[in-house]
């Protein structure tokens, strides 16, 4: 079995049936974060220039911390990323989170995440590499059917 | 959401070593790809496509090169569809021993 090599640029996509402006709400709005992103509360006006922060679900720790770099509703969003739920990633330069929503045929729309600018975030890279995985396939099952994956 | 396509894309040996690249090394052009494989480059090109189709490789512009990456979401879904049950009853009987071992404690 080959060993994976982390690479600055993680790419991440899912097909949700679900319009771009539902896909926007379960990305900006706390309610449906705390369903499907480890219980995490979004907290963000995501007007470029602004803070971007997650809160833990106890509103307690400031799990993430960043900037809104650019805004699009409902297609695309961009924002730094400092990871301070774990004291190994906290230390580490931000890196970037983008998401970028396209309708597809059919009332399916195509979610892409993009994690990069990982150069001098290698312990972030190696952390978030399997949550985002985990994080798409639970907003996927929390769109499509109302429940999130895990309860 | 239909998985014919997946599970199209990873019957065919190359397709599955075209990923295993891809794995090794994310991002890569079709030039590199091609190099790997002892292959017609309209072939590898077939190949990614039919991957890319089924949303296991997803492609990005890098200047003027077109860098393909591992989505490795749609074999997580398929994952969660019959592993998920499993794996949660493990963690809440984590959970409820812990639970046991503080109050009897």
């Amino acid at each position: 079995m080959s060993t994976m090599v982390q690479t600055n640029v993680q790419v991440y996509a899912v097909f949700i049936k679900a319009s771009p402006e539902q896909i926007w709400e379960a990305i900006t709005k706390p309610e449906f974060t705390s369903r499907y992103f480890y219980g995490s509360l979004v907290d963000s006006t995501f007007e470029a220039g602004t803070a971007y922060r997650s809160w833990s679900p106890d509103r307690e720790k400031l799990w993430v911390d960043g900037e809104v770099l650019d805004s699009d509703p409902p297609r695309r969003l961009s924002y730094t990323w400092r990871a301070l739920y774990d004291e190994e990633t906290a230390g580490e330069e931000p890196s970037r989170v983008s998401w970028e929503i396209e309708p597809q045929e059919g009332g399916v729309s195509k979610l892409t995440v993009v994690h990069d600018q990982l150069e001098r975030a290698p312990k972030t890279a190696e952390n978030v590499a399997g949550g985002w995985m985990y994080i798409l396939s639970g907003m996927k099952t929390l769109l499509e059917t109302g429940e999130p994956l895990t309860s | 959401m239909n998985d014919d396509p997946v599970f199209k894309a990873l019957a065919d040996p190359t397709r599955r070593l075209l990923l295993d690249r891809l794995y090794e090394r994310d991002g890569r052009s079709l030039t590199e790809l091609e190099s790997d494989l002892e292959m017609t480059r309209f072939g590898v090109m077939k190949h990614l496509r039919v991957l890319e189709d089924a949303g296991l490789v997803v492609t990005r512009r890098s200047g003027r090169e077109k860098l393909h990456y591992l989505n490795p979401v749609p074999i997580r879904l398929i994952h969660d569809r019959w592993i998920d049950k499993y794996t949660e009853r493990r963690v809440s009987a984590l959970a409820d021993l812990k639970h046991e071992l503080e109050e009897t404690a």
